[in-house]
């Protein structure tokens, strides 16, 4: 479904970020890709949605080698990716329930859809009692409790998840490992980072370990080696 | 298509009244913009006003002999008024002016009686004569002396012609007229390019505080229209509330202009000139809709186009 092709991202300032990475995610998997900071776990986040180009090599989506897609395409390729961030980046003026509709408008789903499907996936991460506040209303978890809502309200083919628990405390951390887990288990691919190793104790299934840029290990047996 | 323009002008008008720190802002800097713009635009009808009183009060006067056939007089007028130049000519017989200075001194009796004393009427017949521009007064006078015509005893009908005498002040009339209109125009100018800038600069500010946010809802698949629409209808809104402002503050303007005139010209200049009285209120007044689509156009367009054009930058994602 994902297939990393020898890429190698340099910045601007020389720092080698990946260093000729080659891997594939499959359908319905739950990869969670572990290393310390630096590393260069959230490029390869952001190679995926396009929000930063690989100086060398390739990323497709299915098929498709998304950097050389045109605008339009990309669009409806990030609609098929549910993302979520370690800061959240919800839109502050907009209230919870704004925040997740704006994605399936977006889509271009239709207001039925919008109002039928956006309180539903509000109780999924059960947020029905904040559905009218705004981000800066809320605590980190719940903020982040949004954000997974946002990414799976357009039942994306996949979800990556860039550290999301990065700075929540263990509570909510064990809460958002529940709900992607769940959301992988309804038959999406999810994709997370993290250098919590309790997170990735918890999960079990692939784990692929970065170092300096580079796969050093790539495992089925849910083991954080770092 | 119907449902995304519906989503885009929701989402347009929400983000307004939901920043109106960032809007109050913005509806400042344009106000202030317009207001600017509507000055130039009474200025320019003052100006235009008071030129035109300043150009109606020149003219020159051609003085008859007195013993000058009224039909020569009547057929040098005719000739006068067939010049391109000329806008408007005044016959005054000699009966006219007399009549014209006993109405003026009836009051005074030692000027009634030396009248009286001179026995016949001393005035001359005359024409007053208004050129279409000051510059063409030189050439009406070179007509009119090429012209004079001969009496029936073979003397020049023609006595005085007083362009000599207004001359200095023709001349300097028509160099100073052209400058004030030109510079008044590249003033004019300077001010709306620098309002352009500020108001663009000041959107360009509100958008950059938005860049994240522009950035997340690109991330989610968003399309270009779905982010840039709701900036634009934003600015389109920043727009209608300063030109709102701006109409209704050309208005208090033009309605108390006199009074702020009068006080700052002096009130013996501004009598001087019955112009100055509600020249800005009929103005308002006359051209309202004109105004009305200027001001909310330029409001509109200042507020819509920068915010298009202020996240062009942040659409790259």
């Amino acid at each position: 479904m994902i297939y990393y092709d020898k890429v190698t991202k340099i910045y601007p300032d020389k720092s080698v970020a990946l260093e000729d990475v080659t891997f594939g995610v499959e359908h319905d998997e739950f990869l969670t890709i572990v290393g310390h900071s630096g590393a260069g776990k959230s490029t390869l986040m952001k190679l995926l949605i396009a929000e930063d180009r690989p100086t060398r090599g390739s990323v497709f989506f299915e098929s498709a080698n998304i950097h050389k897609l045109d605008k339009k395409n990309m669009g409806k390729i990030r609609r098929r990716i549910g993302t979520i961030f370690q800061d959240y980046r919800l839109i502050p003026n907009k209230t919870v329930y704004e925040n997740i509709a704006f994605a399936m408008e977006a889509a271009g789903r239709s207001d039925g859809e919008i109002s039928a499907d956006v309180p539903h996936v509000i109780e999924l991460v059960n947020l029905g009692h904040k559905i009218w506040n705004f981000p800066g209303e809320l605590s980190g978890g719940e903020r982040q409790r949004v954000a997974i809502a946002r990414a799976i309200v357009n039942q994306p083919d996949i979800v990556i998840a860039d550290e999301p628990t990065g700075n929540l405390d263990p509570e909510n951390t064990y809460e958002i490992v529940r709900i992607l887990k769940k959301i992988n288990e309804l038959g999406t691919t999810v994709l997370l980072t993290t250098h919590n190793k309790g997170v990735v104790d918890a999960l079990g299934g692939r784990v692929i370990t970065m170092e300096r840029g580079k796969v050093v290990k790539d495992s089925k047996d849910g083991k954080y080696v770092l | 298509m119907f449902t995304t323009l519906k989503r885009i002008a929701r989402t347009g008008f929400v983000n307004f009244w939901r920043n109106s720190f960032l809007s109050f802002a913005a509806i400042v800097v344009i106000t202030l913009s317009l207001t600017a713009f509507g000055a130039l635009i009474f200025a320019s009808a003052f100006g235009r006003s008071l030129l035109t009183e300043v150009k109606d009060k020149v003219d020159i006067n051609v003085y008859f002999t007195l013993s000058a056939p009224e039909n020569d007089i009547v057929s040098l007028q005719k000739d006068v008024n067939a010049l391109a130049e000329v806008a408007t000519t005044t016959y005054t017989s000699r009966d006219a002016a007399l009549a014209s200075f006993k109405e003026k001194w009836q009051d005074n009796a030692l000027i009634m009686q030396g009248l009286d004393e001179v026995g016949d009427n001393p005035f001359p017949a005359s024409i007053s004569i208004k050129a279409k521009d000051p510059g063409n007064y030189g050439a009406i006078a070179d007509f009119l002396k090429s012209r004079n015509p001969l009496d029936n005893s073979g003397a020049p009908i023609i006595e005085k012609i007083n362009y000599e005498e207004n001359k200095l002040i023709i001349d300097r009339l028509s160099r100073i007229i052209p400058t004030v209109e030109q510079a008044g125009a590249i003033v004019a100018l300077v001010l709306i390019l620098v309002a352009i800038i500020v108001v663009f600069n000041t959107i360009r500010l509100i958008v950059y505080t938005e860049k994240d946010e522009i950035a997340v809802m690109k991330l989610v698949g968003a399309s270009n229209i779905y982010v840039r629409g709701p900036l634009v209808i934003s600015g389109i809104m920043y727009g209608v509330f300063s030109g709102i402002i701006t109409l209704v503050i050309l208005a208090a303007f033009s309605y108390w202009s006199d009074a702020i005139i009068l006080r700052l010209a002096g009130v013996d200049v501004a009598a001087n000139f019955e112009l100055v009285v509600n020249v800005l209120s009929n103005y308002f007044v006359r051209n309202f809709a004109q105004i009305f689509v200027i001001i909310m156009m330029a409001g509109i367009i200042l507020g819509g186009l920068s915010s298009y054009l202020a996240a062009r930058k942040y659409l790259k994602v």
